[in-house]
């Protein structure tokens, strides 16, 4: 099972300042990290993640900065800043609220059989 | 890392600098993917040149990838659009050559119109109360009609076009202005300021809610205006040659120059100078963010003089007529610097000298305009209000409202607090707000002040 495409766009700020908000990081990593979440099944591509992370950037969500790693290589790590963190704080509670809703239609009232549809790859 | 795999990484990344989508830091950063990409492929097993082949693979197609650097990055999308006329195949010949046949006759079109009316028997020369109010309506409309065609708008657009230009037209008609009468001066002057921005409707008729397109407007139009000024250059010399030279033979070339050539001329050139912008646009872009480097400075300093001489004479300003809409276009010309810089500025590069010196200079016209302002409303208080002073009064007061909240925003932006990005969506925001007051000048005022 693949996550829809639209669902991926949708998710990806909260999920990107999310991963940002553990620790600064930079591009190739944060991929690994959501293939890693997902496991595997969030198809996440580098014409996403990049030009999403500048978006960030220009809105000042996050900051970057140039770090040199083994000898002339130059890596590009990204920092959360403070609106970051209140914009990660107000998307998480949107999400809270969609998926909130969306178990409770799913759960049926007074019915646990449906409980087991997996939520993971949306929250 | 094996000799050849540097060759290969040597060799990706002069393909990919090829994209003028992608910067040097663009392509820096996703080489340093691609490196963390072979590196854990080599980790898992495979052969240095295997893991490359898979990396690349992986980062699937370039034209995707630039297609979504370009995207995020619309301030580049220029450049990439240029580069399209200059190397793609018969596709955008054919497409270029559309526009150049377009170009021609909506330019035919405006420099047509205005000669129009005289079958009507107005004359060009006699009847300036008919002319000036009405002359953004002759080559406007052509322009938007241009803007709209190359960008496919939509009916409801083109629907939305037409009503706003009758409009306008109704405005600058119905009321029936004496020549002598404020009201016409405030029509001429605030009716192409109105319809200018129906001109900006055509130009983001593609996108209408992008609010990045609307700063490419504010971009077109000081390129616009640049070469418009060129045009006018070109033409006032090709003038100067005509009366020379005709004189000389023994004929008056007075007529012909005066009724035809600069009336003509002036209208078309202002669709010649748009399409200079659309399919040019690689020449003025270096030039235009050197003259709002060159002149934020300068007025900068002359504004501060200003101040300065203010104080010392601790004389007030002399609010006449003139000086009233001389301190308005003083203003006019810093936000247009200030709306000028940021549309060309990169959002990306951190604050520097030269934002700081852009707050100078709009912290230096909002003080000026604090003192204009105090001087007109205490005018009002004495003599009672004419249309000029309630225009110019309204002008200040939206143009204060502008400039307080773009020095603040300046402000946080040189100290680190608030992102490029507020600065510019302020402005972006704020743009319907002249619209709509030149709109007010030119369709309320009349009636309000009695056609004064």
């Amino acid at each position: 099972m693949k996550v829809a495409k639209d669902l991926v766009a949708a998710s990806a700020t909260p999920m990107v300042l999310g991963i940002l908000a553990e620790a600064d990081n930079y591009g190739y990593a944060i991929l690994r990290r959501i293939n890693e979440l997902s496991g595997g099944e969030l198809d996440w591509t580098e014409g996403l993640l990049y030009p999403l992370l500048h978006r960030l950037e220009r809105l000042g969500h996050v900051e970057s900065t140039w770090q040199s790693v083994a000898g002339e290589r130059k890596r590009k790590y990204y920092r959360v800043t403070e609106s970051g963190l209140a914009e990660l704080a107000e998307q998480r509670r949107q999400w809270d609220t969609v998926v909130d809703a969306l178990k409770e239609i799913w759960r049926g009232p007074g019915d646990g059989r449906f409980t087991s549809i997996p939520l993971g790859g949306l929250a | 890392m094996t000799d050849d795999l540097e060759a290969q990484f040597a060799q990706w990344r002069t393909y990919v600098q090829r994209r003028r989508e992608l910067r040097q830091t663009d392509v820096d950063e996703l080489e340093d993917h691609l490196r963390g990409s072979v590196d854990e492929l080599v980790g898992v097993g495979l052969r240095e040149d295997e893991a490359f082949l898979v990396a690349v693979k992986r980062m699937g197609s370039l034209d995707d990838l630039s297609r979504e650097f370009a995207r995020e990055h619309s301030e580049r999308l220029w450049k990439q659009l240029v580069l399209a006329n200059d190397t793609d195949g018969p596709v955008t010949a054919t497409r270029s050559r559309r526009d150049l046949y377009a170009m021609i006759l909506c330019a035919a079109g405006a420099a047509l119109s205005i000669k129009v009316p005289e079958l009507f028997g107005v004359d060009y020369a006699q009847d300036t109360a008919f002319y000036a109010p009405n002359a953004a309506l002759f080559a406007l409309p052509w322009l938007a009609g241009f803007l709209a065609w190359r960008r496919n708008a939509s009916r409801a657009v083109i629907g939305v076009l037409v009503g706003l230009f009758v409009l306008g037209a109704v405005g600058a008609n119905a009321y029936r202005l004496v020549e002598e009468s404020q009201s016409l001066v405030l029509t001429t002057i605030h009716l192409p300021i109105a319809l200018w921005f129906v001109v900006g409707l055509a130009y983001v008729s593609d996108d209408v809610r992008a609010g990045r397109r609307r700063m490419d407007f504010v971009r077109f139009t000081g390129e616009w205006f640049i070469y418009y000024v060129l045009i006018a250059l070109g033409g006032g010399v090709l003038t100067a040659f005509l009366f020379g030279t005709f004189s000389a033979i023994g004929l008056d070339p007075q007529n012909v120059v005066g009724h035809w050539i600069v009336p003509c001329g002036a209208m078309a050139a202002v669709v010649v100078a748009a399409w200079l912008v659309e399919a040019k646009q690689s020449v003025v872009e270096n030039l235009a963010p050197v003259l709002t480097r060159l002149f934020t400075p300068l007025f900068t300093v002359a504004l501060l003089a200003f101040l300065v001489a203010l104080v010392v004479t601790s004389g007030g300003i002399d609010v006449e007529r003139e000086a009233l809409i001389l301190f308005d276009l003083l203003l006019v010309v810093v936000l247009g610097l200030l709306l000028y810089s940021m549309s060309a500025r990169d959002p990306l590069a951190p604050p520097g000298l030269f934002d700081r010196m852009q707050l100078a200079l709009v912290v230096s016209a909002l003080v000026i305009d604090v003192v204009v302002l105090w001087q007109i409303t205490g005018r009002i208080s004495e003599f009672g209000t004419t249309p000029n002073k309630a225009a110019a009064l309204g002008e200040n007061v939206v143009l204060l409202a502008n400039l307080a909240w773009s020095a603040w925003l300046v402000l946080g932006l040189v100290r680190k607090r608030t992102p490029f990005a507020a600065v510019e969506r302020w402005q972006i925001t704020y743009l319907p707000v002249f619209a709509v007051w030149a709109w007010i000048v030119v369709l309320v005022f009349p009636p309000v002040f009695a056609f004064a």
